[in-house]
């Protein structure tokens, strides 16, 4: 099942101004830390990395632990230099993956 | 309205206490988690306070979705700017909040999400700078539901 993705990036900006961006991925982030309520332990399975490219060039990468909640939310900032598109990966455990990417036009 | 069948299972759960029990030198435990953690980032180097602003709630209601920003002040020009940030939490079971990398592409030195955090303690967050120094922040919060309180992992 492909996973829920959003990402919101702003359709147009202005060249050299800061945006911000901000994603958010449909995941449980199950810690590792918790017992069902028959006693064994639910194994881990967490989102490890996002990592975003503007065209093709990483600006921004993230590391994450099982302490983020549910539904990893991450937002960041970069500078729109050219038009283009950003592109969003996320991977973790289990073979988890999901990527989504959006255009931005830059005057 | 709780069955016989739902009973027994709760009731043989409690009755492994051996799981259940904690080391009775947690807090010990998780401040050396916490020194390792931040020695593996920061390694010999020393961490001065200033210029990175962690922003969140001083009253935490609910641990599991804590709302946080962290901003370092910096110029983010090629020669100057922000290398990576992370942050940490006290009480948690594992220190590690989220480790981001970013460059002067960035613009701002800038990154949110949300993070669960266990019990009432300090949250960290820590910057590297291009010229290898590092910053911190530290905040304390008090949290009155936590995050993983179900097993008293705290």
């Amino acid at each position: 099942m492909a996973a829920r993705v959003v990402v919101n990036v702003p359709p147009s900006a202005k060249r050299g101004e800061v945006i911000e961006i901000r994603t958010l991925v449909g995941h449980p982030m199950e810690t590792g830390f918790r017992h069902a309520q028959t006693g064994e332990l639910i194994p881990r399975d967490i989102v490890r990395s996002l990592v975003c490219t503007y065209n093709g060039e990483e600006i921004f990468r993230a590391d994450l632990h099982p302490a983020l909640a549910a539904n990893p939310l991450i937002s960041f900032a970069t500078v729109a230099v050219d038009s283009g598109t950003l592109e969003f990966k996320w991977s973790g455990d289990n073979g988890f993956s999901a990527s989504a990417s959006a255009a931005i036009k830059v005057v | 309205m709780i069955t016989r069948r739902a009973f027994l299972v709760l009731a043989c759960a409690a009755a492994a206490p051996a799981r259940a029990q904690l080391p009775p030198n947690i807090a010990q435990i998780r401040k050396r988690a916490l020194d390792a953690a931040i020695d593996e980032v920061v390694g010999a180097a020393p961490v001065r306070t200033g210029r990175v602003k962690l922003d969140l709630p001083p009253l935490v209601d609910n641990g599991n979705t804590v709302p946080l920003s962290v901003t370092v002040e910096s110029p983010m020009t090629a020669a100057d700017h922000v290398r990576s940030i992370h942050v940490f939490t006290e009480k948690n079971p594992q220190p590690k909040v989220i480790s981001v990398t970013l460059g002067p592409r960035a613009g701002r030195a800038y990154v949110a999400t949300r993070a669960r955090i266990a019990d009432t303690g300090q949250v960290i967050a820590l910057a590297q700078m291009s010229d290898g120094s590092f910053w911190a922040d530290r905040v304390d919060v008090v949290v009155t539901l936590s995050a993983c309180l179900e097993d008293g992992l705290i």
